[in-house]
């Protein structure tokens, strides 16, 4: 068996360097809360790891509300959870963030590490997805930036080429009269996986009547989905009766999910109805300027 | 590969050792360095029992690469006590019987100490949220909790919880 090297390296040059002179071999480290788990069963096989959280700019979060927030990669669930502005102005991110594992995970588990773990049923994902978040990605070919939801591409499979990695996740200007929502449906209150995730984006004009949204289910399918036809129920029209009724309809209709130990496919497509409906009902009242509890 | 060269603090004191990447840092405390406090009870995160706090941040030390500690500063459950004196956690564990056969214990002494360092006026609930990620498969976790929110009480310096 090939020996396991660690780096940790001080610079993001430094770093690409020794994940692309390995391509396939080498792994980065951020909180560890999945790849030790998969080193120590052997479903990783790395020879060389990367620690990335030397590297200045990794852990922390900058900027506001205004501006957009950057969110350091190897920043922790822990760190979000502290930071007050984040908060209050994408709620749905850190919540969805702070439902991963217990607090001893949130010490360590990160986002970027929750995208680019690549599961199915990761919280973090559909929150991520609805507000619009973007990776920031550095690589042998230098530095992109792509939508979160164009990194996983099906389960444990990511579209980083050989060499890259995750600098920081960045957050857009938070608009007037928007809100966020994650809400998750799992067997019990703590300390499982979702069956259903659903994240939710709305902005709303003076009227209450919804401008933008955008609508990501996870866990009910091999990546997560954003749902187009989902948004268009809600343009266009305040939450009511009718408004709930297509949202579900259309969060139903985008369903591809598997039979599991966790539930059928009959019950997670219904479950994912329901999920958008509180879902939704939660990022209107935030758009509204309500404080509202979401998980 | 040589093994790593790491200097940490663990319970206030200097410490160096050396290890190998996969070993984890609840590897190099119970088997390099003699502090089996910490517990092994799942190594894959679930179950709480080797709960230390790094850098004022409660982790699974299972779930840690012992490489991971080079610059920390390690609280164990062997640094929870004042010298001979128990912490006030540590007194009212053992007043409300809140152990059985003691495995998942040390993990929640760390634990709870991390909690009233953060909250030192939990409601139930916060304290129970917070422990989710500690198991006990013989106490029972009513009697934990009650221990729990005791010490807080008595740490904030109030009389016994009711
Ligand atoms: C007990 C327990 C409970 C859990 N509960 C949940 C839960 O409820 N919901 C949930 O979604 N997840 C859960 N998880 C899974 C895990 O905690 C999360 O996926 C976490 O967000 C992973 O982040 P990390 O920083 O620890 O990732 P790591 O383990 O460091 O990395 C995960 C993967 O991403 C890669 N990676 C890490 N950082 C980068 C980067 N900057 N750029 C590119 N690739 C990178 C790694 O190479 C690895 O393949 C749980 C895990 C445990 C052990
Ligand atoms: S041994 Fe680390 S959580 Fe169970
Ligand atoms: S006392 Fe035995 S596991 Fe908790």
């Amino acid at each position: 068996m090939p020996s396991l090297n660690y780096a940790a390296p001080t610079s993001v040059a430094e770093a690409v360097a020794l994940l692309a002179g390995a391509p396939g071999r080498a792994r980065p480290l951020s909180g560890g809360t999945d790849l030790l788990v998969q080193l120590r069963s052997g479903r990783m096989k790395p020879e060389l790891i990367v620690d990335t959280k030397h590297i200045p700019g990794m852990i922390g979060i900058s900027g506001d509300a205004a501006t957009g927030f950057t969110i350091g990669a190897a920043t922790s669930g822990a760190m979000m959870e502290a930071h007050a502005a984040l908060k209050a102005a994408w709620p749905g991110v850190v919540e969805a963030m702070d439902l991963i594992g217990s607090e001893q995970i949130q010490g360590r588990a990160t986002l970027a590490g929750n995208l680019c773990n690549a599961s199915p049923a990761a919280d973090s994902v559909p929150a991520m997805v609805a507000a619009g978040a973007k990776a920031i990605v550095v690589g042998p070919a230098g530095e992109r930036v792509v939508a979160v939801e164009t990194i996983p591409t099906g389960p444990g499979r990511t579209s980083l080429a050989a060499g890259e990695f995750i600098r920081a996740i960045t957050l857009p200007p938070h608009a007037a009269r928007s809100g966020d929502a994650y809400l998750r449906f799992i067997p019990r209150t703590e300390m499982d996986i979702a069956v259903v995730g659903c994240g939710v984006h709305v902005t709303l004009d003076a009227n209450g009547v919804c401008t933008a949204a955008r609508v990501v289910l996870g866990a009910v399918a091999p990546t997560v989905l954003l749902v187009d036809a989902a948004a268009a129920a809600l343009v266009g029209h305040t939450l009511d009766d009718a408004t709930l009724a297509a949202l579900d309809a259309a969060a139903r209709a985008a369903c591809k999910p598997i039979t599991d130990k966790r539930g059928t496919i009959e019950y997670r497509i219904k479950v994912a109805g329901v999920m958008a409906r509180r879902t939704a009902a939660i990022a209107f009242a935030r758009a509204q300027g309500r404080a509202v509890k979401g998980h | 590969m040589s093994k790593h060269h790491v200097t940490t603090t663990i319970n206030k004191e200097p410490v160096e050792f050396l290890c190998e990447t996969q070993e984890t840092l609840l590897d190099v405390l119970r088997n390099t360095l003699n502090l089996t406090g910490s517990k092994e009870g799942c190594a894959s995160g679930d179950c709480g029992a080797c709960t230390v706090i790094v850098d004022g941040k409660m982790v699974c030390s299972c779930l840690m690469l012992a490489v991971e500690a080079e610059g920390c500063t390690v609280t164990t459950v062997e640094g929870i006590a004042d010298g001979d004196k128990l912490h006030p956690v540590q007194q009212k564990f053992l007043e409300h019987a809140a152990l059985q056969c003691g495995f998942c214990t040390p993990g929640f002494i760390v634990a709870t100490k991390a909690l009233l360092d953060e909250n030192p006026n939990p409601t139930e609930e916060e304290a129970r949220y917070w422990l989710a990620g500690n198991l006990c498969r013989c106490t029972g976790y009513d009697k934990i909790i009650r221990a729990v929110m005791d010490a807080a009480a008595e740490m904030r310096g109030e009389a016994k919880a009711a």
